[in-house]
């Protein structure tokens, strides 16, 4: 059943890639932020496979800031009425360019030949489509609670993986007592965030739903925010004092070198210890932030693509080409995240990958999937970047937790 | 004929030059100064708020913080460099032999961009990987510098990294004015017995006034687009404790989407400037017309 | 023009001689120590960066991030390294310095030499324009060279940064000219020289000293910026620091710092050479004008 579904949509990949490529397609400029090391070369992957249709590509890289730099430059383009065949978007970018330009092609007639409905799970879809009509191929899918342990640290740590709060605070007891590290941490306001939104899922996924997706008053200000960011604090001392300022990848060093004992990041953390030469399971352990379990806070890079005036098939065609399931695999091996749709085989994957494909799978069959508010996808980017702030002010010691909660509150309602 | 054609030809070269820039600056302030006006947030958009986006922006913590750090920053950047600038000029102007060999040295880092030299600076004053540790490793156990990773003390590395970059230039500024100075007048103090000291105190430096002026321009300008450096050193961070006007306002235009916002800082921000340096235009265009 | 005069030398003692060149060896090191760390850092393999000290020479030495960085890096999906996005930042940078160098110095000979009623209005304004943020203009910017059908090519980044030129080199040649005898223009005039003439034969060959000053000037703002080479460049125009930018700032790619080091060193050559090159013309000229009040 599921093999045969598989093979439909491939079969109707295809035929949608060789129409494509039969008609005179242009070439396609593709605005993006995977601008170096692997997963530009994955990248290239479908570059490759475009060729290979007749559809010739256009690069336009542009990194900083997660994106953010990317989307200036967007901005620009699109105002002097440049704008570029498709662009990288993440979120609810996807949703203020679709609102406020209006000018996005629509994909609805690869996606309907290729049945995208069927395979991308609808928390996803929320953000590829636009009043019910598809405007974004996403590529992939982060998730950002992970937990990245080093193996020697955690067995000289009592070798159990903590699955909650309590067994988490053992674990870096005992890793303190150790003489190590406990908690390798980056001091940047996502990456303070990134850890804030798996404590606040590890305190429930109703509490998450309504604190950063609905946006409640009562969830943003009350008792479990509280808790919330006595926890962070927690955590906090549990962080060497050298860590503000640094860059993720220098953490995830300090866990590969095993001077520090865990970091908690997103799946784009796997490449380092991979490129560190060390292997998933024996040198180091990918567990899920404790307590969130079968609940997956994502972050899902995607394909939109600007109205050229008329229908493009190269547009079609690389829609097409970013939704092919060998893409999806190859390209997420690299990448370290999962393939975007859940038909996909994880033969390629190593044990981390393939956990984390059946926990998005588990997630999405339980409604356990969320978008991650640090990476913008649970609200605005200045309701984002208005948390951003409070969680960042609070890490570094500018309020306590009650201040922190009341200043929740305001920070995000005056942001709306 | 001949007579008019001349008293026309300069104004003719002269104004594309202005017309440019009456579009491309004082057009653009213009039109930022309307958009600060209006709703705009991801593109800009024409909806009239008045002076909705003012107010928000002075009742933000942050812009607050913005406008500190560069009270903060600029007074200390243009008055370190100059003086370490001045001071490193008269030094060089001592017959030094190795002078060609110097001079190239501290002038350099005005050379390079802060998207890398940032990373090579902010590795320096990790305590954990760069001086500190050095410092550790050699045996001086006590050292200690953690400014850059303390909230209260961060802008003062930003200070110290800027520095760097234009302290040399600023030498070269003075060592040029000081070039200029008339031997004679040296040599007549000499005689009438003042010592070095006085000289430079008395005599040298008051006549270097013009340079200061020059260099305040120069230093003016790089303080207030002082962007790439805060970025790569410490990313507006520890918190939000380096956040520098520049930074403030690109992160809401581009990045918080509220461009409203940002466009509001950018007034406020160039009302600072002009209220700066104006003045400095009115004493250069006044020495200008006694020539 | 002020005329190039000894050294005022002072002091005599051989203590504070001694003391003076302590001095100049300290700021030496000052001047040099990032340049070090980014240096000893792109000779080391990867490996030993990450197992920490950055301030020690290289165990192992290594060329391989240099050869990386100039021909294997991957600079989006291509792995080109920066090799290619020389010529472009070339392509931009010398005609954008080369026109606002001229148009400074025909300004400045105007503003100085053939002044009319609102000149300095005229100077005041160009002036202010040095102090505009960029961050600023960068929408409105992308409106004009999108209606001038130049968004995404050199031609538009050229505009740019010849427009966002002429401030800085106005004052530059103003400054200079200020300072020309306006006696020698006002007898040319009387012999019947025409106003380009006496530009070309009078003013122009004692230019040598503020037109170095102005290169050089115009050159390192011009060839770092990143901002508009981002925003209005296509994607076979791309400058060099965009494609630096791209390869050190990736957000969530393994950073390869020894390969970014190099990188870095690199697109700062051409910057560097004419800084060391030019050096002591620098001086000169700044002396011989643009510091004068």
């Amino acid at each position: 059943m599921e093999i045969n579904k598989f093979l439909k949509t491939t079969v109707a990949a295809a035929a949608v890639s060789a129409f494509a490529g039969m008609a005179s397609a242009d070439d396609v400029e593709v605005l993006h932020w995977w601008t170096a090391g692997g997963e530009a070369a994955a990248l290239g992957v479908l570059k490759d496979d475009l060729a290979s249709q007749g559809v010739g590509w256009q690069d336009m890289p542009i990194a900083g800031g997660g994106g953010s730099d990317a989307m200036t430059v967007l901005r620009a383009r699109v105002v002097a009425g440049d704008a570029p065949t498709a662009a990288q978007m993440l979120g609810f970018d996807i949703k203020d360019w679709a609102g406020s330009t209006g000018n996005l092609a629509n994909l609805n007639s690869v996606a309907e030949a290729e049945g995208w409905d069927a395979v991308v799970p609808a928390a996803l879809q929320d953000f590829s489509k636009h009043d019910g009509n598809w405007i974004a191929a996403p590529v992939n899918v982060h998730s950002t609670n992970w937990v990245w342990v080093n193996k020697a640290a955690l067995d000289a740590a009592g070798g159990k993986a903590p699955t909650s709060w309590e067994e988490l605070i053992t674990v870096l007891d005992a890793m303190k007592a150790n003489g190590i590290t406990p908690l390798a941490h980056g001091g940047q306001a996502w990456q303070d965030a990134t850890i804030f939104d798996a404590v606040v899922l590890g305190l429930g996924a109703d509490f998450y739903k309504a604190a950063f997706i609905d946006m409640d008053e009562d969830a943003l200000g009350g008792d479990m925010m509280v808790e919330a960011f006595n926890r962070m604090a927690v955590l906090r001392s549990y962080v060497d004092d050298n860590f503000s300022g640094r860059d993720w990848n220098l953490a995830s060093a300090m866990v590969i070198e095993g001077t520090a004992g865990m970091q908690m990041m997103g799946d784009w953390a796997k490449g380092e210890f991979l490129k560190a030469g060390k292997t998933p399971g024996e040198d180091f352990v990918c567990i899920r932030f404790p307590g969130t379990q079968g609940l997956v806070t994502f972050n899902s890079d995607q394909f939109v693509m600007f109205d050229q005036g008329e229908a493009s098939d190269s547009q079609m065609a690389m829609a097409s080409a970013v939704m092919s399931p060998a893409f999806q695999s190859a390209f997420n091996v690299v990448k370290g995240s999962v393939p975007a749709r859940t038909d996909v085989p994880n033969d390629a994957f190593d044990d981390c990958g393939k956990k984390g494909m059946a926990d998005f799978a588990e997630a999405n069959a339980g409604g356990g999937l969320y978008g991650s508010m640090a990476h913008g996808h649970a609200n605005p980017a200045a309701v984002k970047n208005a948390i951003y702030d409070v969680v960042t002010a609070h890490f570094n010691g500018e309020y306590d937790a009650t201040e922190a909660a009341e200043e929740m509150v305001n920070a995000v309602l005056d942001a709306q | 004929m001949k007579f008019l054609i001349q008293r026309w030809i300069p104004r003719l070269v002269l104004a594309p030059s202005f017309l440019l820039v009456v579009l491309f600056v004082y057009g653009f302030i213009l039109y930022t100064g309307y958009l600060s006006m209006t709703d705009s947030k991801m593109l800009p958009s024409y909806g009239w708020v008045g002076f909705e986006n003012y107010s928000r922006l002075f009742g933000l913590r942050h812009w607050n913080t913005a406008v500190t750090n560069l009270a903060i920053f600029g007074i200390l950047y243009i008055g370190i460099s100059s003086a370490l600038g001045l001071f490193l000029a008269i030094l060089l102007d001592q017959k030094i032999r190795a002078e060609g060999f110097i001079r190239p040295i501290y002038l350099y880092p005005m050379a390079l961009s802060f998207i890398v030299t940032g990373t090579a600076w902010k590795w320096f004053l990790d305590p954990g990987i760069g001086i500190e540790n050095t410092m550790h490793a050699w045996g001086w156990a006590s050292f200690h510098f953690d400014w850059i990773k303390n909230r209260d003390y961060a802008i003062y590395t930003v200070v110290m990294a800027a520095v760097w970059q234009s302290s040399g230039f600023v030498m070269a500024m003075f060592l040029a004015g000081l070039r200029g100075v008339d031997n004679e007048i040296i040599k007549a103090a000499q005689i009438d017995g003042a010592s070095g000291v006085t000289i430079y105190r008395r005599i040298i430096i008051p006549m270097m006034r013009p340079v200061f002026l020059s260099a305040f321009v120069v230093l003016a300008h790089l303080a207030i687009k002082a962007y790439d450096l805060v970025i790569a050193l410490t990313g507006g961070g520890p918190g939000r404790a380096t956040e520098l006007p520049a930074t403030f306002m690109y992160s809401y235009t581009f990045t918080r989407n509220q461009m409203g916002v940002g466009a509001s800082s950018a007034i406020i921000m160039l009302i600072m400037i002009f209220s700066i340096i104006v003045p400095y235009v009115y004493s250069e265009l006044k020495s200008g017309d006694q020539q | 023009m002020s005329r190039i005069s000894q050294d005022n030398a002072v002091a005599g003692s051989r203590l504070t001689r001694a003391l003076i060149y302590t001095v100049l060896i300290f700021f030496v090191i000052y001047y040099l120590l990032p340049l070090y760390v980014m240096v000893a850092n792109s000779f080391k393999p990867l490996d030993e960066i990450r197992g920490g000290d950055l301030m020690a020479l290289p165990n192992v030495w290594t060329l391989e991030p240099w050869r990386d960085a100039w021909s294997n890096a991957q600079i989006g999906v291509e792995a080109t390294g920066l090799k290619p996005y020389f010529m472009n930042s070339f392509m931009i940078v010398i005609p954008a310095v080369t026109l606002s160098t001229i148009v400074g110095a025909l300004n400045g000979y105007v503003l100085t030499k053939w002044q009319f009623k609102g000149h300095g209005t005229v100077f005041a304004m160009l002036l202010l324009s040095c102090f505009i943020p960029f961050q600023i203009v960068l929408i409105p910017a992308a409106k004009v060279l999108g209606f001038l059908g130049i968004s995404g090519t050199i031609q538009g980044l050229i505009l740019i940064h010849f427009v966002y030129g002429i401030g800085f080199s106005t004052l530059f040649f103003r400054n200079y000219y200020a300072a020309f005898p306006t006696e020698l223009i006002r007898a040319a005039q009387i012999d019947g020289a025409s106003f380009m003439q006496i530009f070309m034969r009078i003013l122009l060959p004692s230019s040598g000293p503020i037109i170095v000053v102005t290169v050089i000037w115009q050159f390192t703002n011009q060839w770092n910026d990143f901002l508009f080479g981002a925003s209005f460049s296509g994607f076979d125009s791309t400058p060099m620091t965009v494609a630096l930018n791209n390869l050190v700032n990736s957000s969530t790619g393994v950073k390869e710092y020894n390969v970014h080091f190099a990188g870095a060193i690199m697109a700062a050559l051409p910057t560097l050479f004419v800084y060391i090159v030019s050096g002591r013309y620098f001086v000169r000229g700044l002396m011989a004008g643009a510091v004068k009040g």
